[in-house]
């Protein structure tokens, strides 16, 4: 990097809200997003006049594919009656509206907007596994595409890679996937708002009330072994170390630093944001990290001035399991090939030292593509605030959170820090 | 075969012909599998063609139990799984490649490491014909 990244002013969040995530055969994405809007009006602790927003920025990912309609800008703006302001998509793949954050606070940061609309939308429920399956695929590398890879089957490789360099395994990975599930237990919002344990009860009742055999899971990872029970999907990903197929809308409202104070007394300040790019499977240097996420890693610490024990919380991009363990290495909370390890000993639980996706992360709280970026700042912004409710962090002065995104597998990521003063 | 363009129509066109190609910049030696047309070292575009032995090691591998439609009609499916690898090549680059030769189904036999010779699955035929780039054990 040449020369010391800077914003040419101050930016900060001052609203953040998002729709319920699920698969919802009733709403469309375009309901989705005023849920999320109504949500967002309701956490600025002043008020705001919508008619002061200057522009918007959305994420979306599968428009083109799942709905046939591709300008989804226009089209939200004037659901939320923001027209003539200006409406601009952005396309990161499942990094969609971290990018429109980005675009939000360099807008702002250059003096030409003072109120910003930031978010993102996706609704892909509607169509088959198989349609769904294809349409994320336009986000691979061609070449994996035509290998057979799938998405699973790409993280499931670099999973193997991963486990052949470190000595990890399988039983590494449902760590991370128990530890999101009994997060995602305490969101209301998440998808799957259950713990491994519930699933465990609800199968043994189910199968006592029909009269078949009782399974005899002794603890959770009994149960996620059982390959009747966790299926797999790309080994050595199986059924729960995959995110599932979500619809969902979630957005944030970014602001002047100088007004912040106008809009609420306890803004959040964008202190750091980084974005980097990277290659295909075949083409990186190395199978067990993501030279994007290290870029924009890099990119974010740089601009705050913070370092990887600075940041207290953060949600990170677990599409599936060994991303989150990657991620955590790659945002240098932990040295490569130790992540595992602090699942494992509990280090990134909502009461360890490093929490990691206290909102269950995509795994459990669903992965509307278009809506992931902001919804994981959604997250940070009611933990730092101390308005995350059963699942509040219990560290002491929570003032740094940030949240990492990856589209593609792995050809967009970024990170974004925010910081409570 | 040395005026074809260094793009992935002429990749493709090589597998078909049974030939595993990259490019190779002559002006600082890189090698790049699949070909690219500019050197992302040295930035320059005087590339040559070079064959593959069609020798190298699993670096990883994952076995696929929920493919895209075009594997589906292949015949592969839950019980049928295929795999899919990262292979590092002898002369240096990596190529992604369907891996022949090994058990989906027991993904604990395969390892990485293992050594690997190419293979070329021909699919299709006429305007649908298409080939795969596969290894399997050597």
């Amino acid at each position: 990097m040449r020369g010391r990244r800077k914003l040419g002013r101050g930016v900060a969040v001052v609203g953040a809200g998002m729709s319920k995530f699920g698969m919802f055969s009733d709403k469309d994405s375009k309901y989705l997003f005023a849920e999320a809007f109504h949500e967002m009006l309701s956490t600025v602790d002043k008020g705001i006049d919508p008619k002061d927003i200057d522009a918007l920025y959305l994420g979306n990912f599968t428009n083109d594919f799942f709905v046939h309609q591709g300008h989804w800008g226009p089209i939200i703006s004037d659901l939320l009656g923001l027209t003539p302001k200006p409406a601009t998509r952005t396309e990161g793949a499942c990094a969609s509206s971290a990018l429109a954050f980005r675009e939000g606070v360099f807008a702002i940061a250059s003096g030409f907007y003072d109120v910003v609309l930031v978010g993102g939308v996706e609704e892909m429920s509607k169509r088959s596994t198989e349609e769904v399956t294809q349409g994320l695929a336009m986000a691979a590398s061609p070449y994996e595409v035509k290998a057979g890879f799938t998405f699973p089957g790409v993280f499931g490789a670099m999973a193997t890679a991963y486990f052949a360099r470190y000595g990890a395994s399988r039983e590494h990975l449902m760590n991370v996937t128990i530890k999101s599930h009994n997060n995602a237990r305490l969101n209301p919002k998440a998808q799957f708002n259950v713990s491994i344990r519930d699933i465990m009860n609800q199968r043994i009742e189910k199968a006592k009330n029909k009269g078949e055999p009782v399974p005899a899971w002794r603890d959770e990872k009994e149960f996620l072994r059982d390959p009747r029970a966790n299926p797999v999907v790309a080994w050595p990903m199986h059924l729960y170390d995959c995110c599932p197929i979500s619809d969902g809308a979630s957005c944030v409202l970014l602001v002047a630093e100088k007004i912040a104070k106008d809009f609420t007394d306890n803004p959040l300040y964008v202190v750091g944001i980084g974005q980097g790019s990277g290659k295909g499977l075949h083409a990186k240097e190395d199978l067990t990290y993501f030279e994007a996420t290290r870029y924009a890693a890099q990119e974010a610490y740089e601009l705050s001035g913070l370092k990887p024990k600075d940041v207290q919380i953060a949600e990170v991009h677990d599409c599936f399991s060994i991303a989150e363990i990657l991620h955590i290495e790659d945002l240098g909370f932990f040295k490569p090939g130790e992540g595992y390890k602090a699942v494992e000993e509990g280090l990134t639980r909502l009461d360890g030292s490093k929490p990691i996706n206290t909102s269950g992360g995509l795994k459990c709280k669903g992965h509307p593509v278009g809506a992931t970026g902001t919804g994981q700042l959604v997250e940070i912004w009611k933990q730092l605030r101390g308005e995350a409710g059963e699942r509040q962090v219990p560290i002491k002065d929570l003032r740094v959170g940030a949240t990492q995104s990856l589209g593609g597998t792995g050809g967009t990521c970024t990170l974004t820090i925010l910081e409570r003063r | 075969m040395e005026g074809r363009p260094f793009n992935d129509i002429s990749y493709e066109q090589f597998l078909s012909e049974d030939k595993l190609m990259g490019s190779r910049c002559q002006k600082c030696g890189v090698l790049f599998v699949p070909p690219r047309s500019i050197c992302i070292k040295c930035y320059g575009s005087e590339m040559e063609w070079v064959e593959m032995k069609g020798k190298g090691k699993l670096a990883a591998f994952t076995c696929i139990a929920i493919g895209p439609p075009f594997m589906i009609k292949e015949g592969y499916d839950r019980k049928h799984p295929y795999v899919c690898g990262v292979v590092g090549l002898e002369e240096g680059a990596r190529v992604v490649a369907r891996i022949e030769g090994v058990d989906g189904n027991k993904p604990e036999t395969i390892k990485i490491g293992t050594p690997l010779e190419v293979e070329f699955l021909h699919s299709g035929e006429g305007e649908n014909s298409t080939t795969f780039l596969a290894f399997r054990p050597s």
